[in-house]
């Protein structure tokens, strides 16, 4: 079969469905996604293929759903998670911080987590409060946790199966803004990149532009504004978080000089700043400037209305790559 | 509150837990003489592993320890009314549990030293690790007891195969939220667990009567969990009660909850101060009432049990506290380099630089001839001694 235009949202719902055909241990968990396929309906059609033993729907409680998946995995299952919004797994934040990012270790290896985590990600969607957080540094910063963040459907669909495959935990964060906007997706031939590779996704010379996720358009578009002005920017979308990979990202930045992160997390102390220290210490003498960050404020995400002034959007972006470029 | 043995030694029947104790499926009868030598034995064995434990402490062999002194029949009986086959979640002070289990002492001991957070494979030993965060493991044994629902090893009516979970806390941990979703998880999908808190009536210096205003024993009948409140320091009511629950389990007959009230003898840990809290006449009181004096009655009341079984039994005791002694100061401290080898089960890019980073840097010191970072840290320590 060749390859079909999917949304994101239903690209991860062909992973879920390959996955759960492919390996009879994998199982579902999650509030409201079964008969209803998610509020986001990412699992919609599962549970009328699957069952309600492979597709559960548990009851509202964020740590029971982590924690019953950490008794899953010892016994064997490959148990994938769905939180029904970023801003609510906050209450499982203790099962996945001391016992699934440890549970390995604790055993000396001989127990495995292959538990995935799927978060809707991100902001831009006009939601109450709660609904629009990007939590990837606070695990990021948990030594046993993986975190991928697609940006796009074919990522959508191969993250999905290789998170599941994995023998780690791994935390999906999915860019909900942009889960119903459309790609190609190759279910058939397996992509010759790892899911834990960052990708150069448009070449450039003056500046690398690294971003992620539900950032990635934003990102492109900022690289098409500054090419009129004739700036050309090199855009890498990191996939993975969680390990970040710095090889590509330092390649980028030998080449170009510089580097500017844009993420919708808060700057202070977010991923940005781990990944921006990182990179001057490796290509210190490659650095034209400091590099600079783009993202959101050391505030609680705002109402609605003010989201758009939170957000990073084209103009700061460009900004970013003015001071930047001013050195 | 159940109780089969009074704290003289003699026994009170019950038409339900005497069938249960006889074996009703035509099993071995876990209330016989040679079963009850047997239960003595390991409570005898356990609570000398653990007053070496808390001398291998006071000597800095161990950095705290968590002892179980009076908890021995609740931890003993629920371990081995548990089947082979059963999963057992315990938090950080069951060695009676690990015992029954078949776990070596020194294992246990590990952890507290400070050699490794626990070590073990929990399949192989049907044991999940112990778990220090109140409560956490929990869910974890529900969880389990899920997976056994879609393993099929629930309510087939075969004793071999059918299987259940066993999850331990605290009367404190009781208070934890996740102890109350696993509640929750386990009424909504029938899970085959049953959960057993020992009530030891304090959670380091908070008394039970502060975290619950009803017995705990009630507590899960909220969310439609069958449970019972039994004597913790009589076996063989444990043992009974244990069996019941988790018979029941295997028969897909849903979660259980029991509750064992007994007492902690000795202070929380050995860095705890029990004078500050708690006044010295209440642990004579329940000294009376000691889970091995007990046992030892009843066996005396049956004729069962001899000043030769008994002084074998204590020496059997000295001779494991002496092996753990040994084992212990004969521990060497692990290579750190091992810290790098179990965070990830797959590699990992930056675990691995960061490992290659460790050992380029104590290269440094072998190429002087010398650890020196080790030296400068050994005299430090003797600095302060
Ligand atoms: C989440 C969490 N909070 C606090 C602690 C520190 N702590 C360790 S044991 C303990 C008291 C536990 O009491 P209980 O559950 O009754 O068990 P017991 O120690 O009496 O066996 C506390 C507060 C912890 N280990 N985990």
């Amino acid at each position: 079969m060749s390859s079909t235009n999917l949304p994101i949202a239903k690209a991860i719902t062909a992973g879920l469905r390959d996955a759960l055909r492919a390996d009879d241990k994998v199982l579902l968990m999650g509030e409201d996604i079964g008969v209803l396929g998610g509020v986001f309906r990412v699992t919609d059609g599962l549970h009328a293929e699957f069952g309600s033993q492979r597709v559960v729907d548990t009851p509202l409680a964020e740590a029971g759903i982590v924690g019953t998946s950490v008794g899953l995995a010892v016994r064997g299952y490959r148990p994938v998670v769905e939180i029904q919004f970023d801003g609510f797994v906050y209450p499982a934040f203790n099962q996945i911080t001391t016992q699934v990012a440890k549970m390995h270790n604790r055993t000396n290896g001989t127990v495995h987590m292959p538990i995935v985590i799927r978060i809707p990600h991100g902001g831009g969607i006009g939601a109450i409060e709660h609904h629009s957080e990007s939590p990837e540094a606070l695990f990021a910063h948990t030594a046993g946790l993986r975190i991928l963040a697609p940006s796009n459907a074919q990522d959508a669909y191969w993250m999905t199966r290789q998170a599941i495959e994995c023998e780690d935990p791994v935390i999906m964060l999915e860019p909900k803004k942009r889960y119903w906007v459309k790609g190609d997706v190759d279910p058939d031939q397996r992509p010759e990149l790892s899911p834990w590779q960052a990708e150069v996704v448009r070449p450039g010379t003056d500046a690398t532009l690294l971003a992620w996720g539900p950032s990635m358009p934003l990102a492109l578009e900022s690289a098409e504004a500054a090419a009129e002005d004739g700036i050309e920017l090199e855009v890498i979308d990191a996939r993975s978080l969680a390990p970040v990979d710095y090889p590509t990202i330092a390649a980028s930045v030998r080449r170009t000089g510089r580097l500017l992160i844009t993420h919708e997390a808060p700057v202070l102390g977010g991923l940005g700043a781990e990944i921006a220290a990182r990179l001057t210490e490796e290509c210190f003498y490659h650095l034209e400037a400091p590099v600079i960050r783009v993202g959101g404020y050391h505030l609680p995400y705002p109402p609605a209305r003010m989201e758009h002034a939170y957000l990073p959007d084209l103009d700061r972006v460009l900004d970013g790559v003015d001071r930047l470029l001013e050195h | 509150m159940i109780q089969l043995l009074a704290a003289d030694g003699t026994r009170t029947p019950h038409a339900e837990l005497d069938e249960v104790l006889a074996g009703r499926g035509g099993e071995d009868d876990l209330a016989s003489p040679q079963r009850l030598r047997g239960y003595y034995r390991d409570m005898v064995m356990i609570r000398a592993a653990d007053l070496e434990a808390t001398s291998l402490q006071r000597q800095g062999q161990l950095g705290l320890w968590a002892s179980a002194l009076g908890q021995e029949a609740a931890q003993i009986g629920a371990g081995h009314a548990s089947r082979e086959q059963d999963y057992l979640v315990p938090t950080y002070r069951e060695h009676g549990i690990a015992w029954a289990r078949g776990i070596e002492p020194w294992r246990l001991l590990e952890s507290y030293r400070g050699v490794s957070h626990g070590g073990w494979d929990p399949n192989e030993l049907r044991t999940h690790p112990y778990m220090i965060v109140l409560g956490s493991q929990a869910p974890h044994a529900v969880g389990y007891a899920m997976g056994l629902q879609r393993d099929g090893v629930v309510g087939t009516g075969d004793p071999e195969t059918d299987t259940a979970v066993l999850a331990l806390f605290g009367d404190g941990a009781s208070s934890e939220g996740e102890v109350s979703e696993s509640f929750t998880f386990a009424a909504s999908f029938d899970a085959p667990v049953v959960f057993f808190t020992q009530n030891n009536q304090w959670a380091i210096s908070v008394p039970t009567s502060v975290q619950s205003r009803v017995p705990l024993a009630q507590r899960s009948r909220g969310w439609g969990i069958p449970s019972v409140r039994v004597d913790g320091n009589d076996v063989l009511a444990i043992l009974a009660a244990v069996r019941e629950a988790l018979d029941a389990a295997r028969a897909g007959e849903g979660p259980r909850f029991i509750e064992a009230v007994t007492y902690r003898m000795a202070a929380h840990t050995t860095s705890d101060d029990t004078s500050r809290y708690r006044p010295s006449s209440e642990e004579e009181e329940w000294a009376e009432k000691d889970p091995i004096l007990r046992l030892r009655r009843h066996l005396e009341q049956l004729e069962e049990i001899d000043e030769a079984f008994i002084a074998r039994c204590d020496e059997e005791a000295h001779d494991l506290a002496m092996a753990l002694h040994h084992h212990i100061h004969g521990m060497e401290d692990p290579d750190p380099v091992g810290m790098f080898t179990h965070a990830y089960a797959e590699p990992h890019p930056i675990v691995e630089a960061e490992r290659e980073q460790y050992l380029d840097y104590i290269a440094q010191f072998e190429d002087e001839g010398d650890d020196v970072g080790r030296d400068d840290a050994a005299e430090q320590k003797g600095e302060l001694a």
